[in-house]
């Protein structure tokens, strides 16, 4: 009013000219920096993204094959006098009775012709020590198969089922053979001559790879000098004498060569059977038979052929008898594939084929029951009683800034906590669910006393208000109205919680859930491992067929905690009040 | 031709009837920890009349009507002095519960905060936890009554079990007056109730209050001076924590006594 | 026409009308009243007459202080502004005629003595009948919003006036005829002003209703009849 200075029309000139090129400079240069925001966050979302798909990529590769298992369908006849001579068909008698042995005489029967201990135990490897228990299940559920013969499926190795999942070598055959060649026997040690120069490609392969290992040995022995270190001069002097032999065999290219498993094997296949090249020349073979030949008789150019099993033996966990056989089972169509069942109804074993998740999976929905029942009433009420009751002072301060630090502390403290309360202190059981849930009760807690009073503090206090206004005391107000809308945060809260449970491995290593336990558990005070923990055990075997187990079992995991954070979101989007 | 006159006076005086005192403030004082809200308020509201607290924001209407059915005992650092009775009795004495005060004076709150149930859980709610009624029957009854007083019955008579949410911000608004009816309060506090509605959903709330008035008595709280000067017989004008002026409402917005008043209504400060 | 949601806003909207028209119908009297009181050389009527004004005086300043009120509680707006204001300007222009019929009274019991003569009367009383018919059409057209109705009485306005113009040369002459007439001519005189501002308030009214009901003034150029302003007695004779 006693402001005089301003027009009185209220008119006054714009002080930015929004048509000048600095302006319009400066607009151009706003929108590049929009856009080179928004390819930062592009880039950010597509490298988090890659990680983990490469991750995912990575676990799927190696555990899918996990999920399928190779089989051997067989007629087993089902010895009476085997099973149960007595005739009286006792349940105990037939549970107990030799059915893996059943299962190796009829594999004998398949093959026949194998002489040998060696060589029978070569052909035993190929089924699993577990092969018989389908014939076991078959027979004790249905008595009256005793005495028929049955077609059934055998379980293989754990060596021979990765074998046929394409984890041994690659076979390769020589086009077309030019001459006759001529057994001199069928079986055991035997030589296999040829009319025309067949095996000179074999023995030039042969020569090549001398080549190249003398080539390898001759390089490592140059290493070894430069490094001009006196203790290697010894080693120098070994690795060049090796060489200089290989030379000499390499340079005398028709002379014999002897193979050994550090090279690719050499079969022939002649009149339906299969010998193992052990010395090689150019026109012949010396070797031993893997498989019975049919006859001595010659057989005629393109009837029999050489073939390569690239990988060397050495390098491999399937021997060449045993490829001998599987290709030979594959090849008549006994081998067939099906879903690994076992895998999901089996507790552990150290069989890789016969081992399962099942225990694991027990011992984890245990153990988060145990969790579940522990925390979420402690956590609920906790959260009510902070977050609605609590007078505002220093000690409830201090008590909520100590939850907060509670839930960053590392998960191990915990299992020692554990260690020393639940199993020293109170002397619970070692290695039980019920220990393990309430470790990991601790565990969680924190984070569900802090979901649960975010929960509760996103109730607008308007719900509360009302239900005072109306007459309610506060206690009402809360459990008639606040907790009811709270809830759907808080059990999306718990259920992440949980997930987050499910995972966890330290605390439960220190209070012994490490162990290893073949029977699935029946209550929370029996001896169970959880999922996360079996993982851990698995990764840590030698054999390749448990390292794809290990790749199965965190597919088993993750699959949980998908579907346990996907419950999470679809609970808060059904129960999501909006207001 | 003279009583047809004087009727009209009357429809329009009608402000200054005379009406027995229902609630009686003496010297009250608010502390919300070290700072003082509300300094030596002493105010008569008249029985079924419908009293408006103006004044601008933070000047502590909003605080005085919480005094009036305890609601800021909620509030932990709030203190209150001076004597507030209710037909006489005092609301902080040591025979009241604040529980049960709270179902004697009603609250309607400045947004609409229908809980997100059934419109008839809404209502039937408070009937239910002061167990007003003896079956489902009498409950119905008691929905039904409420939400008739609200004038909100004829618009959800057919979709009792819809959500309280579903419904507009006004029908809203009615539905959490109707639920403070059903409990049968003989005050009703409204604390800015239309500040988030459209004018014609403040037109039928102003209509609803002028109808309420009959049976109970109204204190609102309202930014809008007009709306005070629409709905209320008496005007209360608070300015930094103190009751500056309280009169007839005619007298206020065509004559007030103190300037700040007069400064405040005709939009000089505030 | 919906009804307001605010039922008391709508009972004191009608209240306001019911009670201009109570008032428009005791101004109709009291210029009845007066005539009577005049033609009758009746003191005690015109006592009466002067007596009754000020029932009218009250009932507008109660309409005044009532539109006052309304505009500070209601905050009217559109077609209820409009009544308010064409309320508060009625009851002025009513006051007003209540005065003007006051002063016929007064002047009625000034003359009640005097004897005069019968055709000076008929005249008046022709214009009396005129305005009074003028103002109870107006106040009709008023509460029926009727604009159409309001557009004739301020139309007629015009017969008025040549009435007066009339009368007003009639009573130069009886004055100029004999001087001992100039008193009485001079009250009637006065009096017949007094009607013909009546009806100039009646126009003022017709156009209030015109713009209440309607919106916006009447356009036309008002017919004026009223010359008496200069007209002179050695012209007229």
């Amino acid at each position: 009013m006693t402001d005089n200075s301003i027009d009185p029309t209220g008119v006054l000139p714009r002080r930015i000219d929004v048509r000048s090129p600095a302006s319009s400079a400066r607009l151009r240069a706003r929108y590049r920096a929009d856009t080179r925001f928004r390819w930062y966050g592009v880039a950010a979302l597509a490298i988090a993204t890659s990680f983990l798909a490469v991750l995912i990529a990575d676990i799927f590769a190696k555990g899918l094959p996990a999920f399928w298992q190779h089989s051997l369908r067989l007629d087993v006849p089902l010895s009476a006098g085997i099973i149960d001579p007595e005739g009286k068909r006792d349940r105990t008698m037939l549970l107990g009775a030799d059915y893996m042995g059943m299962a190796k005489s009829a594999l004998a029967g398949a093959v026949p012709g194998i002489e040998g201990r060696a060589a029978k135990k070569q052909l035993n490897e190929i089924l699993s020590t577990g092969a018989g228990d389908e014939l076991r299940n078959a027979v004790v559920s249905n008595p009256a198969l005793i005495g028929q013969t049955v077609s059934t499926k055998l379980l293989l190795s754990d060596t021979a089922d990765l074998y046929l999942k394409g984890e041994g070598t690659r076979i390769s055959q020589t086009a077309g053979t030019r001459g006759i060649a001529t057994p001199s026997g069928t079986s055991g040690e035997i030589t296999v001559l040829t009319s025309a120069n067949d095996f000179s490609e074999a023995l030039q392969a042969v020569k090549k790879d001398l080549q190249s290992k003398a080539t390898a040995l001759v390089a490592e022995a140059d290493r070894l000098e430069r490094l001009k270190s006196s203790e290697a001069a010894e080693r120098i002097g070994v690795l060049r004498a090796e060489a200089k032999e290989l030379q000499v065999r390499v340079d005398n290219p028709n002379s014999d060569e002897s193979l050994d498993p550090n090279i690719p094997s050499r079969l022939v296949a002649i009149n339906g059977g299969l010998v193992k090249v052990t010395k090689l020349s150019n026109s012949g073979i010396t070797g031993g038979v893997i498989l019975p030949l049919a006859s001595a008789s010659d057989a005629q150019p393109g009837t029999w052929q050489v073939q390569t099993y690239e990988t060397p033996e050495s390098n491999r966990n399937v021997k060449d008898a045993v490829v001998a056989y599987l290709e030979r089972f594959r090849i008549q169509g006994q081998i067939e594939k099906g879903f690994n069942w076992l895998f999901f109804t089996a507790g552990d074993s150290r069989e890789p084929e016969l081992a399962g998740v099942r225990g694991a999976i027990v011992g984890s929905v245990l153990t988060l029951l145990v969790t579940l029942g522990a925390c979420l009433p402690i956590g609920v009420l906790a959260a009510i009683y902070l977050e609605k009751f609590a007078p505002k002072n220093r000690l409830t301060d201090f008590i909520e800034i100590n939850i907060n630090n509670l839930a960053a502390v590392p998960s191990i403290v915990f299992g020692l906590l554990g260690l020393a309360i639940f199993l020293n202190f109170f002397g619970l059981p070692r290695s039980a669910p019920l220990v393990g849930g309430l470790v990991l009760a601790l565990l969680v807690l924190p984070t569900i006393i802090i979901t649960a009073r975010a929960a509760l503090k996103s109730v607008p206090p308007s719900i509360e208000e009302a239900a005072l206004g109306v007459g309610a005391s506060k206690q009402q107000a809360i459990f008639h109205h606040v907790l009811p809308l709270a809830m759907p945060g808080i059990m999306t809260g718990s259920i992440i919680g949980m997930a987050h449970a499910l995972g966890e491995t330290a605390p439960l290593l220190m209070i012994g859930m490490v162990a290893f336990i073949v029977d699935v558990p029946q209550s929370i005070t029996e001896s169970a491992t959880a999922l996360p923990v079996q993982i851990y055990l698995w990764s840590d075997l030698p054999e390749p067929a448990f390292q794809a187990k290990t790749a199965a079992a965190i597919i088993v995991l993750l699959a949980v905690l998908f579907i346990m954070n996907g419950t999470a979101i679809w609970l808060r989007k059904k129960f999501e009040k909006r207001w | 031709m003279d009583m047809s006159i004087s009727s009209g006076l009357r429809a329009i005086k009608e402000a200054s009837v005379w009406a027995p005192t229902k609630i009686s403030a003496r010297g009250v004082n608010v502390h919300y920890g070290t700072k003082q809200a509300l300094m030596d308020v002493n105010v008569d509201i008249p029985d079924r009349s419908v009293m408006a607290f103006i004044g601008p924001s933070g000047c502590g209407k909003s605080t005085f009507l919480r005094c009036l059915n305890r609601m800021n005992d909620t509030i932990e650092s709030c203190r209150v002095s001076g004597s507030i009775t209710i037909d006489g009795q005092d609301i902080y004495g040591p025979d009241i519960d604040p529980v049960e005060l709270r179902s004697r004076v009603g609250m309607v709150f400045q947004k609409p905060n229908p809980f997100p149930k059934s419109i008839f859980e809404n209502v039937a709610y408070g009937p239910r936890i002061h167990a007003l009624a003896a079956n489902k029957t009498e409950l119905e009854g008691i929905v039904e009554e409420s939400l008739k007083k609200a004038g909100l019955w004829g618009e959800v008579k057919d979709r009792l079990n819809e959500s309280g949410t579903s419904l507009s911000g006004g029908q809203q608004q009615r539905l959490c007056i109707a639920r403070s009816i059903a409990i049968d309060p003989e005050i009703i506090l409204m604390d800015e109730p239309c500040s988030a509605l459209d004018p014609i959903a403040t037109a039928r709330i102003e209509e609803l209050m002028d109808e309420l008035r009959r049976n109970y008595t109204i204190v609102i709280v309202t930014h809008s001076m007009q709306q005070a000067a629409r709905v209320s017989q008496r005007t209360a004008f608070f300015h930094l924590g103190s009751l500056v002026e309280e009169g007839e409402t005619t007298a206020i917005f065509t004559n007030p006594k103190d300037q700040r008043t007069q400064d405040y209504i005709t939009g000089r400060f505030g | 026409m919906h009804t307001h949601i605010v039922k008391s806003y709508e009972a004191e909207l009608t209240v306001l009308d019911r009670k201009l028209g109570q008032m428009g119908g005791m101004a109709e009297q009291l210029l009845g009243e007066a005539f009577a009181a005049l033609e009758q050389r009746n003191p005690e009527r015109a006592k009466a007459v002067v007596a009754q004004d000020k029932v009218i005086d009250q009932l507008q300043r109660e309409l005044e202080e009532q539109v006052i009120v309304m505009i500070a509680r209601r905050q009217p707006l559109a077609n209820d502004l409009r009544q308010l204001m064409a309320v508060l300007k009625v009851a002025s222009d009513l006051e007003r005629i209540g005065d003007l019929a006051k002063n016929i009274g007064k002047r009625a019991e000034a003359i009640s003595g005097e004897n005069h003569p019968k055709q000076l009367m008929t005249g008046l009383r022709h214009m009396v009948d005129l305005t009074a018919r003028s103002l109870k059409d107006v106040l009709d057209a008023f509460s029926q919003r009727d604009a159409d109705k309001a557009l004739k009485v301020w139309r007629g306005d015009e017969q008025i006036d040549a009435l007066y113009n009339s009368l007003f040369r009639e009573l130069l002459t009886y004055m100029m005829e004999d001087p001992r007439n100039i008193g009485l001519c001079t009250h009637l005189l006065f009096g017949a002003k007094n009607i013909e501002r009546i009806g100039d308030h009646t126009t003022n009214i017709a156009e209030t209703v015109h713009f209440l009901a309607l919106g916006y003034p009447i356009t036309d150029e008002r017919p004026k009849g009223d010359n008496t302003s200069s007209t002179m007695v050695h012209k007229s004779s």
